[in-house]
């Protein structure tokens, strides 16, 4: 933790989580936290409960046990709206878009601007859309059309567009770059960059070390549902970050042998 | 083919779609025909075949006309003037059109509530059933329960038996939709269930008995004899519609420029607006000039001192009731479908539930309201029927779910859902009742009917899916 964060409270404080599918701990007493500002990426292998972990705190799952704390406060997270109401917004893996609707369809779903007789404001929505649009993807201009016949930049404009929108304070991203080519994975990392300036928390979920190590301030490693360990990224080397991926030991703890035999 | 469909498919900028995938600027610009032409010719070679319908398919791209719908309207015209010919004459005339309008109604308000329910990928096929219980329930109130407390013709008797019968329908379909969306039962299971139970308990009610006749006044519902609302009010409908369509359009226009978009051509919103109210008030002219039958036109004339003359009056009947309670639940349905809230969340939770449920839609009870949305429009489906038939039986609407299913599908609604519109399915029911009504005209069999409109439905769906794929 730098000197910077520390004097600052942190935005969001994971406590002691656990999430239980039957009888596997998905999650098993995982603490994690979040500075105003900070990236703090979260990565492990696939099935790690990085997914599951991250959604008790978007409202899709609920945890068995533990806490969650905004902004010093102990915060009740029990649907997707209690989380909105706290200013958390979600970029899902799976987009999360509905694909026979348009993209300001999408964009307010769930919030709809209306007119003052109480019905959809379409006009409203596309406007705001092509604004907020204007700054994410210029190019993208086709808003009226279903999701379903757009590209997969242009859907992730969308769904990083729906956060944008509504100033959240708290921003999960779970592998925003995976179904991006290089030239929209570069924009995604400017727009985050972006977002950390005006001082917007972001969790990163990624497979992608390269992608965690451009973007993340600290690293956060899950293995079988419990935390291995959180790490400044400056303090660590890849392979150290990998070791403690694959063999679960903390960068003071494992030895070089060790992290030879992960390039073997 | 592929170019001119999927040119068809997204009237705003379609070439724009096709531009952004492949990173080429922007240049949709309609007042340049040559360039366009070049484009569509470069990415799409097939295209030159069909040269011919190139301008036709601009034309509507920017004129923003819904093509499916179009292509409906397109068939049911085939459909009208080919049995005209094959009938000898008999089909297009105001009587059998007036009629047809009348025989729609029932499947048609039924159709709007199922477009919702198969869009949310569900399906009801209790709705036949439902027809008999509730019309059951209209009918022994304002028949043998009501009358005993307020005396014959009071009209508390209708308005009470007709909003207990909407209560009804609300509380049957929020049952099921309930067992569907909190219970997690398929809709396919609770609604086959519905389908037994609704119908043994419209039998239980009555023991099975007949129940006639109904309230004098409930009856207009039914479009008999006192059921329409003459020729006058029929021009004020029809005018008032065109009036409505203007309206609607330059409402649609201001908002656009208000944002900043770039509207429709002036010659378009005209040419919509035209033909729109071309086809309102030809379709008033035609059902206006269907007139009452003698005996009824001599009583007519003389409870409003009107002579007789020797040759006869001819007095319009007009639009019949249960039509116009069928326009008004499409336009109450098309605006719950696409101006309202809840309109889009269910079409949302039929596009991706569970985005839906991450966004923040209470999704759940957005299906249960879906279901008692269904169960009102049955209620009102059977105080038509009741109303028409002067009588209630148990055996009432059967089949009456498979027609309204077919209308709704026909009329471009997918069962995998999200996909879906009101107007498709009114136009669905009038192909439905076109084909059995002339059919009849024509002497067919009832066996040959019943395959021939198998047939036409599954031909209609492959049609359609052929088509989607050929779009996207």
């Amino acid at each position: 933790m730098t000197q910077q964060t520390l004097q600052k409270a942190p935005l969001v404080e994971m406590k002691n989580i656990r999430v239980a599918f039957g009888g596997v701990h998905a999650v098993d007493d995982v603490s994690v936290d979040l500075y105003p500002g900070e990236v703090v990426a979260l990565v492990g292998g696939n099935g790690a409960g990085k997914t599951t972990l991250i959604k008790t705190l978007s409202g899709a799952h609920r945890a068995d046990s533990g806490e969650i704390w905004i902004d010093g406060e102990r915060a009740t997270i029990e649907n997707p709206r209690d989380a909105k109401a706290l200013g958390i917004e979600t970029i899902y893996q799976t987009l999360a878009l509905a694909e026979n609707i348009d993209s300001p369809g999408n964009m307010f779903l769930g919030r709809e601007l209306r007119t003052r007789w109480g019905t959809l404001d379409d006009s409203a929505m596309e406007s705001a859309t092509r604004e907020v649009m204007a700054r994410l993807n210029p190019q993208f201009k086709n808003l009226k059309v279903p999701v379903s016949s757009l590209s997969g930049g242009q859907r992730q404009s969308v769904a990083i567009a729906k956060s944008v929108y509504y100033n959240a304070r708290i921003i999960i991203m779970d592998e925003p770059t995976a179904a991006l080519g290089p030239a929209e994975t570069t924009q995604v990392g400017e727009l985050i960059k972006q977002l950390k300036a005006e001082g917007i928390g972001i969790f990163l979920i990624s497979h992608d070390i390269h992608d965690v190590f451009d973007l993340a301030d600290r690293i956060s490693v899950v293995l079988q549902g419990k935390l291995v360990g959180t790490v400044n990224k400056t303090d660590v080397t890849m392979d150290e970050v990998l070791g403690m991926i694959i063999i679960g030991k903390l960068p003071s703890d494992v030895t070089q042998t060790e992290l030879d035999d992960l390039h073997g | 083919m592929g170019a001119v469909l999927s040119c068809l498919t997204w009237p705003l900028q379609p070439i724009n779609v096709r531009l952004a995938l492949t990173d080429v600027p922007d240049t949709d610009r309609e007042e340049s025909p040559v360039d366009r032409g070049s484009d569509a010719d470069a990415t799409e070679p097939v295209s030159i075949a069909t040269g011919r319908s190139r301008p036709l398919g601009s034309i509507i791209r920017s004129a923003e006309i819904d093509t499916r719908l179009l292509g409906m309207i397109g068939a049911l015209i085939v459909l009208w003037i080919g049995f005209n010919i094959m009938s000898g004459g008999t089909f297009l005339t105001a009587r059998n059109l007036w009629n047809l309008t009348v025989q729609t109604s029932v499947v048609a308000v039924m159709a709007t509530g199922m477009v919702l329910i198969i869009v949310t990928r569900n399906i009801d096929l209790s709705v036949g059933s439902m027809l008999a219980a509730v019309g059951m329930a209209m009918a022994l109130l304002q028949t043998e329960i009501l009358p005993d407390i307020f005396g014959i013709g009071h009209p508390a008797i209708w308005i009470l038996s007709l909003a207990a019968g909407i209560a009804l329908g609300a509380a049957i379909g929020g049952l099921q939709g309930a067992v569907v969306a909190y219970v997690g039962v398929p809709s396919f299971i609770v609604t086959l269930g519905g389908l037994l139970v609704w119908r043994g308990l419209a039998w239980w009610m009555a023991s099975g008995r007949t129940i006639a006749p109904m309230d004098k006044t409930f009856q207009i519902l039914g479009g008999g004899a006192r059921g329409t609302i003459g020729g006058t009010w029929t021009w004020i409908v029809g005018i008032a519609a065109c009036v409505g369509i203007v309206a609607l359009l330059a409402v649609r226009r201001r908002q656009r420029i208000k944002f900043g978009f770039e509207p429709r051509p002036m010659w378009a919103e005209i040419g919509i607006g035209a033909v729109a109210c071309a086809v309102v008030l030809g379709a008033t002219t035609v059902i206006n000039s269907y007139p009452m039958p003698e005996r009824l036109a001599m009583r007519y004339a003389e409870e409003n001192g009107i002579a007789w003359p020797p040759g006869g009056l001819s007095i319009p009947l007009g639009l019949a009731t249960p039509v116009l309670v069928a326009i008004v639940a499409a336009l109450v349905m098309q605006f719950v479908a696409t101006r309202t809230r809840y309109g889009r969340y269910v079409y949302a939770i039929g596009g991706n539930p569970e985005a839906a449920e991450l966004a923040g839609v209470k999704t759940r009870w957005t299906i249960v309201k879906t279901f008692m949305l269904m169960g009102i429009l049955v209620a009102v489906a059977a105080s038509i029927q009741i109303a028409r038939l002067n009588a209630a039986t148990s055996g009432m609407g059967q089949l009456a779910e498979l027609y309204v299913i077919a209308a709704a599908v026909i009329g471009g609604t997918s069962l995998s859902g999200g996909v879906g519109t009101i107007p498709g399915a009114i136009l669905g029911a009038l192909v439905m009742q076109s084909l059995v009504s002339g059919m009849v005209l024509m002497g067919v069999d009832a066996p040959l009917q019943d395959i021939v409109v198998g047939v036409v439905l599954v031909a209609a769906v492959a049609l359609d899916s052929f088509y989607r794929r050929k779009v996207t």
